[in-house]
């Protein structure tokens, strides 16, 4: 928090300005019963009504003033508090846009979208609150404090009695109830994971007929949660009267030691009557702030949540002597090329090394965890090789600033990403400028147009939640329309023909031949059959390259194909 | 998918809310945290609703009565206190002016009567919070309770209609909205209300004229609540929607990072967040000021009557028609009657999203169950296989019949595939089967018995189930494969995995069988969750099988080990096989082809290739096309 709190810097001007603001209007509060002493000691002992008069008018004036005093710190308040959140959530978005896979893999995207929302908003509330009664409650503290003491120092010793009595039982409370309410938030994450996965697994809880099972461990979270509940709730119902006891104590303390000091002519009858205002107020602002106390260990987790992001660093950054193209297009070069995932137990690419050029199409082929999609990765640098080098149009990757890399590559990703918009949007994600024909030529090729037209605004129809409307076959097309838009000199389909039937598999397949076919193509796949008549194979084993070559010598020569290519294509169709 | 499992973790706990602590009656509006104007949702039904959540406390009646009476003693009491402090404060400024010795004793019997009245006052606090919270925590409790049960006894069309979050929402969500308003918002109705008639009585018997002073503030009250909350409305209607467009920006650019950062998207994205981030400012700030008015404005109608008191009150001691002691008691009156009014708004909004929320709960409630099991015939411990699906009639829905009248007859230990492109229905049948659907016409019979004669669990047993969806759920690897017999053997489990070819890899890990999956299970790959689910089916033991593309997500090398497990698995038990690759279904007896819902052919490979049909064009574009392109 502190750290988060180091951001509000530029707002310090507003701050103090809201907090002499608030204390006026404390000020103004506290003055208000030293009136009402007044008017009790000059206007009603002396009988002197014109006094009352005079001192009412000043009292709604002063009042007046108050309010004026209190709405223009709101104004300064919720601006900055809006403003400081709204500072905050362009810092963490623009981080998390110079990250690089890795982080995101560390972080896991859901988690970064819980911090750079919920987390947000809880700082949020926290700071709108600090801003407002937080701030507020010490100062008009201090100030009835003053108050009180510039009246009657003697008399003010109650408070020296009655302000520790209360700030134990706050301190009691907190001490108490804090562990309860994080133990009480483990335990409603509990619950919630329990019904979440009872319902994502519904089909193998009856399947297995597991519901009395499933139910029990329900009922076992609920019971926990509810035990939990129960504590708290039995200690939070102690806070309240605990507080209205002390105050009222104090009260009544005020009452017989004013009488004393009143009777002994020490006072005047008119502080009686202030002190008691000052116990309301001074008791109330410090009841206020421990309720707010609970807030703060909340926002607490959330802002190292945040702080977790805006201290991260991006692993992969530009360079700082970006190399100068080479002129060359279409050219990628593996050399002895390792990589590893961060925290693998071993690496998920081993010395990979092959080269490929325009009118290429290389096909990457290879068992589940072989390092496929990982090698096809490591071209648009979404990671950093381990060892090795990666060059495009023979410079290394490393060297180039990846605004300058990513447009000569055109990727399609294994899952179909489609955002917000019109398809149109969608096609336009690498340019936006890219006039109509090209997206229409381009969703041609990807054999997307015909069911873009069927859709009923055609290229304007809209997305509903990123293609929710659409078959799995629809968006891979879609995607794959997408990278054609760009006119990238290097393509790399990783396995996003997957979802398409086998005849529109084919007919694309055949298409991309036709329009790529000066471009260098980069494969990823499943089937045998995808990847038969590529110019070069390249078979992966356990990040190893166990086989290189066309498809007939592979065949002949290298064992893990072959039974890749059995286990799908009976014999007679191999040849 | 995984974001939103995130959002649903991460929803802000609701017990933790400051209200709570406020309870009944403390002093001077302590209790608008939840800012004004805030659009509430409201109950279609609200009479019939409440009808039904009180029919929740039922259990409760002697205790909650108990504690409205209680409710009611320390109300009296909070309302005649100031009365009581007044008659001390007068009898000492008597007193003062006649300059005679305080009357000691009258005002320590006073103080002391005061004192005790206090104590006595904390201390039904106390218990009525205390009874109040527990009946809430416990009704919360009980709806869980009812709600999990009934998704138990709902059929598989609820959930395949509904969202996960939607359903989890109500069973989170939704009861802590109501056990909120309970804890909280009645204790603080019933004392707000019994405060402001004790404050108004107490008021008129110490000066009626006083009091119309001071009560002509209330309306005052009333209109700049209403004013505000009116106002701030449309601001914050406007800053939850930048809100949720905001949210949804940040969903997707995370997401879908990859793709971002592959065509360049990054400045772009951050432009548009920028764009949508000041707009979410200029809305958020300006909701936050006016619903942020209510403190100082209710503040300053306070003082205004505080001044009000001040002055005429001051008059009217002057003119002997008041005591002092008594002005002093009606400045603690007029507390207690604005500090209710200013927190009206929002207890009303608490109670109305509450009943809100109670609606969308008994709407789960009173969704159609399955239909009811007849407990008639119990099935023999190890079944033949035989399954006889007999002018079988189904549709999703009634104007959409998919099967009209489908007949198959599947000897013991045949294979039956299903196949068709994606979208095609594929698991309509095992649907059926597993009668997670019930079909609506004909009779779907194993070993003779018509399924509907059998209660669901058992039928279910009958069948080892591997869907293409791997579920696991957070525990050992063990206790995944055993989910289906808790009671398992070690070496029972050992053999399944192996069964499986999944014993490798599992002792591959640091943790072996005793590796705990994390909540999405990120840390073993797709692959070997599926063999973990295969190990399950096989450890379960069933008479028959559905595989649902089973190994679609393992690679054909492994799929071949697989294959070789399962060959064996399905040697005596009769199998449905969903597939995707043609080549692995050659064998089976019997091959349906789904296109859009329907079967469209059925029959054995040879049979369906020699016809010549749709089977035949997908296995030619299957096996031809890596030649043809």
């Amino acid at each position: 928090m502190l750290k988060l709190i180091k951001l509000l810097k530029p707002y310090t001007g507003t701050i103090i300005f809201i907090a002499v603001l608030f204390l006026t209007q404390a000020m103004i509060d506290l003055s208000l019963p030293t009136f009402m002493a007044e008017i009790v000691d000059h206007g009603i002992v002396k009988g002197d009504l014109p006094y009352i008069y005079k001192t009412g008018f000043i009292m709604i004036s002063i009042a007046l003033l108050g309010v004026l005093c209190a709405l223009t710190a709101g104004f300064f308040s919720s601006r900055t508090s809006l403003g400081f959140s709204m500072k905050l959530r362009n810092m963490i978005f623009t981080k998390t846009q110079a990250f690089s896979l890795n982080e995101y893999d560390k972080i896991g995207s859901a988690s970064l979208i819980t911090r750079a929302t919920n987390d947000v908003a809880q700082v949020q509330q926290a700071l709108i609150i600090m801003l407002s009664m937080m701030m507020r409650a010490p100062l008009m503290c201090v100030g009835g404090l003053i108050m009180a003491i510039s009246r009657d120092r003697e008399l003010s010793l109650v408070f020296a009695v009655a302000v520790p009595a209360l700030g134990l039982i706050i301190y009691f409370v907190q001490k108490n109830a804090i562990p309860l309410f994080i133990a009480m938030q483990k335990k409603l994450d509990r619950l919630n994971l329990v019904i979440r996965e009872k319902l994502t697994g519904i089909r193998e809880v009856r399947a297995f007929d597991m519901i009395a099972h499933e139910e029990k461990k329900f009922d076992k979270a609920n019971a926990d949660l509810n035990s939990t509940a129960l504590s708290l709730a039995n200690l939070m119902a102690f806070i309240m009267p605990a507080m209205m006891a002390a105050m009222n104590f104090t009260m009544i303390a005020i009452v017989w030691f004013g009488g004393l000091r009143l009777s002994s002519g020490k006072m005047h009858f008119g502080d009686i009557l202030a002190f008691i205002q000052y116990v309301n107020l001074i008791l109330f602002a410090l009841m206020m702030v421990s309720m707010l106390f609970i807030l703060i260990p909340r926002a607490e987790v959330s802002a190292g949540r945040i702080n977790e992001i805006l201290e991260t660093k991006p692993t992969i950054e530009d360079p700082v002597n970006p190399a100068t193209p080479s002129g060359r297009k279409g050219y990628i070069e593996f050399k002895n090329v390792s990589f590893t995932y961060k925290g693998a137990r071993q690496k998920a690419l081993n010395g990979i090394s092959f080269s490929a050029g325009p009118g290429e199409v290389t096909a990457i082929i290879g068992g589940t965890g072989s390092g496929k999609s990982t090698l096809v990765n490591l071209i648009p640098r979404f990671y950093d090789v381990e060892e090795g080098e990666i060059l495009v149009d023979s410079v290394d990757v490393r060297d180039y600033p990846q605004a300058a890399l990513r447009p000569i590559i055109g990727y399609v990703a294994q899952k179909a990403m489609l955002f917000t918009g019109t398809v149109a949007d969608n096609l336009r994600f690498g340019n936006e400028n890219a006039p109509m024909e090209d997206i229409i030529k381009a969703a041609k090729t990807a054999q997307a147009h015909s069911f873009i037209e069927a859709m009923p605004e055609g290229y304007n129809s809209l997305l509903a939640q990123a293609g929710k409307n659409l078959s799995g076959g629809q968006k891979q097309r879609l995607c794959i329309a997408r990278a054609i838009v760009i006119k990238p000199e290097i393509y790399i389909f990783d396995d996003s023909f997957s979802a398409l039937d086998f005849r529109t598999d084919a007919d694309l397949r055949a298409e991309l031949k036709k329009e790529l076919k000066d471009s260098t193509v980069i494969i990823v796949a499943q089937r045998v059959t995808t990847i038969m008549d590529a110019d070069r194979i390249i078979v992966l084993d356990d990040g190893k390259v166990a086989g290189m070559g066309k498809h007939k010598e592979l065949f002949a020569s290298c064992g893990v194909y072959r039974e890749i290519v059995l286990s799908q294509v009976s014999p007679e169709e191999v040849q | 998918m995984s974001a939103n499992e995130e959002r649903e973790r991460q929803q802000p706990p609701p017990q933790m809310r400051m209200g709570a602590m406020f309870g009944g009656g403390g002093p001077r509006g302590g209790g608008h945290m939840r800012a004004i104007g805030r659009p509430v949702e409201k109950a279609k039904n609200f009479k019939g609703t409440v009808k039904r959540l009180a029919a929740f406390l039922k259990p409760y009646t002697i205790p909650l009565a108990l504690t409205a009476l209680l409710i009611v003693i320390s109300s009296v009491i909070a309302a005649a206190s100031p009365k009581i402090l007044g008659l001390a404060i007068t009898s000492m400024f008597k007193s003062f002016t006649a300059k005679s010795a305080p009357d000691y004793g009258y005002v320590l019997r006073i103080l002391g009567g005061l004192g005790l009245l206090y104590i006595i006052s904390s201390v039904i606090t106390y218990f009525t919070q205390r009874t109040l919270a527990r009946t809430a925590q416990r009704t919360a409790y009980t709806m869980r309770r009812q709600l999990d049960e009934k998704l138990s006894k709902l059929p598989l069309k609820y959930f395949d209609t509904k969202t996960r979050g939607e359903i989890m929402s109500r069973v989170t969500n939704d009861v802590d909205n109501i056990n909120n308003a309970m804890q909280q918002g009645m204790s603080q109705l019933i004392g707000s209300v019994i405060g402001i008639i004790g404050a108004v009585v107490m008021m008129l018997i110490i000066s009626p004229l006083l009091t119309l002073i001071t009560i002509i503030t209330l309306p005052l009250s009333f209109g700049v609540t209403m004013f505000i909350a009116k106002n701030s409305q449309k601001y914050f209607a406007a800053q939850q929607k930048s809100l949720g467009e905001l949210n949804g920006h940040i969903e997707e650019m995370f997401t879908g990072h990859r793709i971002v950062k592959a065509f360049g998207y990054e400045k772009k994205s951050i432009e548009r967040f920028g764009e949508i981030n000041t707009r979410l400012f200029n809305s958020g700030w300006k909701s936050q000021f006016i619903s942020g008015f209510i403190f100082p404005v209710m503040n300053f109608i306070n003082n205004l009557g505080y001044v009000a008191v001040c002055v005429a009150g001051g008059i009217f001691v002057v003119k002997k028609t008041i005591e002092i002691g008594d002005v002093q008691a009606f400045i603690q009156y007029i507390r207690m009657f604005t500090q209710p009014v200013a927190q009206s708004a929002s207890v009303i909004n608490m109670l109305q999203s509450a009943v809100a929320s109670a609606e969308r709960i008994f709407e789960v409630l009173d969704e159609t169950e399955e239909t009811s099991e007849t407990e008639a015939a119990v099935p023999a411990k190890k079944t033949e296989g035989r399954v006889i699906f007999d002018n079988v009639k189904f549709g999703y829905t009634p104007e959409k019949i998919l099967f009209e009248s489908l007949s198959l007859n599947v000897e013991p230990g045949h294979t039956i595939a299903i196949v068709g492109p994606t979208g095609a229905g594929k698991t309509t049948l095992v649907n059926l089967l597993m009668r997670f659907y019930e079909i609506t016409g004909g009779a779907i019979s194993v070993d003779g018995v018509d399924t509907r004669n059998l209660k669901r669990g058992n039928l279910r047993r009958m069948f080892g189930m591997v869907l293409q969806d791997t579920w696991l759920f957070s525990g050992t690897i063990r206790d995944n494969i055993a989910y289906a017999r808790p009671g398992a053997a070690d070496e029972e489990i050992f053999r399944a995995a192996k069964a499986a070819r999944a014993d490798h890899f599992i002792n591959a890990l640091p943790g072996g069988y005793a590796t705990v999956l994390n909540e999405d299970a990120s840390n073993i790959s797709q692959g070997e969750k599926q063999l973990i689910t295969i190990a399950r089916a096989v450890l379960a033991d069933p008479s028959m099988l559905i595989l649902d593309e089973a190994t679609s997500s393992v690679d054909t090398r492994t799929e071949v080990q697989i294959q070789h497990a399962m060959k064996e698995l399905m040697k005596e038990r009769t199998s449905f096989v969903i597939a995707h690759r043609l080549s692995t279904i050659k064998d089976a007896e019997m091959i349906l082809v789904m296109n859009e819902g329907a079967i469209v052919e059925k029959g054995t490979h040879e049979g369906l290739i020699k016809a010549g049909g749709f089977y035949s064009q997908l296995y030619r574009a299957q096996f031809t096309a890596g030649e043809t392109a």
